[in-house]
């Protein structure tokens, strides 16, 4: 049996410094003054943002307005030329190697295809991160990676196929199994219901919400289906002109006053949708975030 | 409820990871196993078997559970906890779950839950090592029907050229030609040039080195000239070409194969062999006979320079020894073989393009097996041009 000091990576350094906003609420990322730029042109500048523990943001934005490149710094994909951006209270971008695999432990990531390894099953591909960073037997880590499986209400013959004979639906189901493989905090989910059908988008907000009332999830979602903003997101973030034009839960979003969110939220899609959701909305106790 | 998990939650992954354990202890008539710690995906490990032979255990009738002392806790560590509980009920009537705390029940609920749902038992095929023999043999055996079919469909293809099917008319796309002749044979001269030149003196120095046992230094001329028109120059040019372009083609027709691309030309309306293929054929059958005349001169440079430096033959005698030793059917007989080299090349890394499936894997296994087979068939076409030369006695 282990003592307590040979477990692998332990983050007690790294709650320790976790930040917390001023409702005392602890702070999973805290971007201060991101300033990205792709040769001459500034996709964002000076965009401040906070991400609390525990609730789902989503973020919307017209097409172009960098919400891909925001999630893409965020994670270290993408170099940003000022500002810090804090995940679990650490400066990812200049943390040691330790503090990095702390970080990248406590994170999953659901890309917008799926980006699921080709060359491996269902299976395989969610027991990839176990493998590497779990001392488990390969038994556990198989039954593990079935219970993931049904937690993202894939049905268990895709278990052994290949990304290539899945469908779009069972593509990002697998990813997200795969994204939460090693039980994260936070999950990044880029336009993770495009390309479902209705009622597998709708199941897939319902996966989301539950995954955060029973593990405590936080959810970074970048998307543009106005049923999951209204059903899903406890806060959105509008980007646009460089930076986050407001932040804040649906009932902001529908008193902002800025051509593009005005149109966005109070249009004809929009409005069929606000219309029925309303109900849900208002129900829902901790949809004030 | 939504209010109370979620805010609860909050606490559940404070500060610092205790090892999970699992303790047993008599309560009266009844065993209780007492879990202690942290059950999170990281930590199981360390408790891993001593949950399954706690389940294999003969534990008497009375057990009962008690989580009141655990600590965080993840789907992984409910699975655990879940399985144990479910393993111990399967042989008692009756096991008692205690303490779980109330911020947890949305969890093992959950997991609970996701454990109920059907799993098709797996039938493991037993592995027959005689019969997969057999199997692969014979799949090898149809699989060269099929090679020759899909090489036919593509010779086929690429003479219909690029003709579009709903116009009829073809569209000969010299820009996708000329880009391709860029790419594959100017960019090439290079290192062709590099290796041939490298070559011609190798083998002009061997040579000389043999000869001059029998006084016959001069005739190193002869050798050098000869082999490297008739053989040398064109082989190792194409043998270049196979590795640099045989693999380019393949790796991006199939990729062009996984992202569905080959597809859309297809619905488009036009031919994806006449598009795709036809002008690499062509592009490849003008650039390999042309570097096969720049791959020749290279190696006599070569020679020339290492007869000078060995064997003291001067750059004119070279040249007369060339003139004395060669005709034009030398030159023409190498770079007779150069068009059909190219064809083969362009043939079978397109046709190995067209194979690869939805895997990474499967382009990095075609990209080997086209280069790999396009060498090995220039090498064998090179042999059947020396047959066929010697029959008609040239």
């Amino acid at each position: 049996m282990h003592a307590e000091g040979t477990i692998p990576v332990e983050n007690a350094r790294l709650s320790s410094a976790a930040t917390r906003d001023e409702s005392g609420k602890e702070v999973f990322i805290r971007a201060r003054g991101v300033t990205v730029r792709f040769g001459a042109k500034t996709i964002l500048e000076n965009l401040d943002l906070d991400v609390r523990r525990g609730e789902i943001m989503g973020f919307v934005g017209p097409s172009g307005t960098g919400k891909s490149v925001l999630l893409r710094t965020i994670l270290g994909l993408n170099q940003k030329q000022a500002g810090t951006i804090e995940v679990f209270g650490v400066d990812y971008e200049n943390a040691n190697d330790r503090d990095r695999l702390a970080v990248e432990r406590r994170w999953g990531v659901l890309f917008q295809h799926g980006a699921l390894f080709s060359s491996l099953t269902v299976l395989e591909n969610i027991q990839v991160p176990m493998r590497e960073y779990l001392r488990l037997s390969p038994k556990l880590m198989d039954e593990l990676a079935r219970l993931k499986i049904d937690l993202v209400g894939l049905a268990q013959d895709a278990a052994d196929k290949y990304p290539s004979e899945l469908s779009g639906g069972m593509i990002k189901r697998a990813a997200l199994a795969r994204a939460l493989s090693l039980d994260p905090d936070i999950v990044f989910l880029d336009e993770p219901t495009s390309g479902l059908d209705p009622i597998g988008a709708a199941d897939f907000d319902e996966l989301i919400m539950t995954l955060r009332d029973t593990l405590g999830l936080s959810v970074y979602m970048v998307t543009h289906d106005l049923d999951s903003l209204f059903q899903a997101c406890d806060r959105i973030a509008v980007l646009g002109d460089r930076k986050v034009l407001v932040e804040g839960p649906l009932s902001t979003m529908l008193e902002y006053d800025h051509p593009w969110v005005k149109s966005y939220f109070h249009g004809k899609r929009a409005r069929t949708v606000v219309h029925n959701g309303k109900s849900v909305v208002q129900s829902k106790p901790n949809g004030a975030g | 409820m939504a209010t109370a998990t979620s805010s609860e939650t909050a606490g559940r992954r404070s500060s610092g990871v205790t090892a999970p354990s699992l303790r047993g202890e008599r309560r009266g008539g009844t065993l209780v196993l007492e879990a202690a710690g942290d059950w999170l995906a990281r930590t199981i490990g360390s408790i891993e078997s001593d949950l399954e032979r706690t389940a294999r255990a003969d534990l008497g009738a009375d057990v009962a559970m008690d989580l009141s002392r655990v600590g965080q806790i993840d789907t992984a560590g409910a699975f655990v906890l879940e399985r144990l509980k479910r393993d111990l009920r399967a042989k008692r009537e009756h096991v008692e779950v205690e303490g779980l705390a109330e911020r947890n029940t949305a969890l093992f609920a959950a997991v609970g839950s996701a454990m109920d749902r059907e799993r098709p038992v797996r039938q493991r095929e037993r592995s027959k090592i005689l019969t997969n023999a057999v199997i692969a043999v014979g799949s090898f055996v149809i699989g060269i029907k099929d090679e020759l079919v899909n090489g036919l469909n593509l010779i086929g293809g690429a003479m219909y050229g690029a003709g579009s099917r709903i116009s009829g008319r073809t569209q000969s796309r010299p820009a996708a030609i000329f880009n391709q002749i860029d790419q594959m044979g100017v960019k090439a001269i290079p290192i062709i040039v590099l290796i041939t030149f490298l070559v011609g003196g190798i083998i002009a120095q061997q040579g000389a080195f043999q000869l001059r046992r029998y006084g016959g230094e001069v005739y190193a001329v002869n050798l050098i000239s000869i082999l490297v028109l008739r053989e040398i120059g064109v082989l190792l040019a194409a043998i270049m070409i196979a590795g640099r372009s045989g693999s380019a083609i393949c790796a991006e027709i199939g990729s062009m194969k996984m992202r569905e691309e080959v597809d859309a030309l297809h619905v488009i309306g036009l031919n994806p062999i006449g598009v795709l293929v036809f002008p690499r054929l062509v592009a490849l059958s003008i650039a390999l006979p042309l570097l096969t005349v720049i791959a020749n001169l290279a190696a006599l440079v070569g020679g020339a320079i290492t007869l000078r430096i060995y064997s003291d033959i001067s750059f004119l005698n070279f040249l007369q020894g060339l003139q004395q030793s060669i005709d034009l059917f030398t030159v023409f007989s190498g770079l007779l073989k150069a068009p059909f080299m190219a064809i083969l090349i362009g043939l079978v890394a397109a046709n190995e393009g067209m194979k690869v499936g939805g895997s990474a894997e499967s382009l990095g296994l075609r990209v080997t097996a086209a280069v790999v087979k396009s060498i090995f068939l220039v090498i064998v076409m090179d042999g059947l041009f020396a047959i066929f030369y010697a029959s008609i006695g040239l």
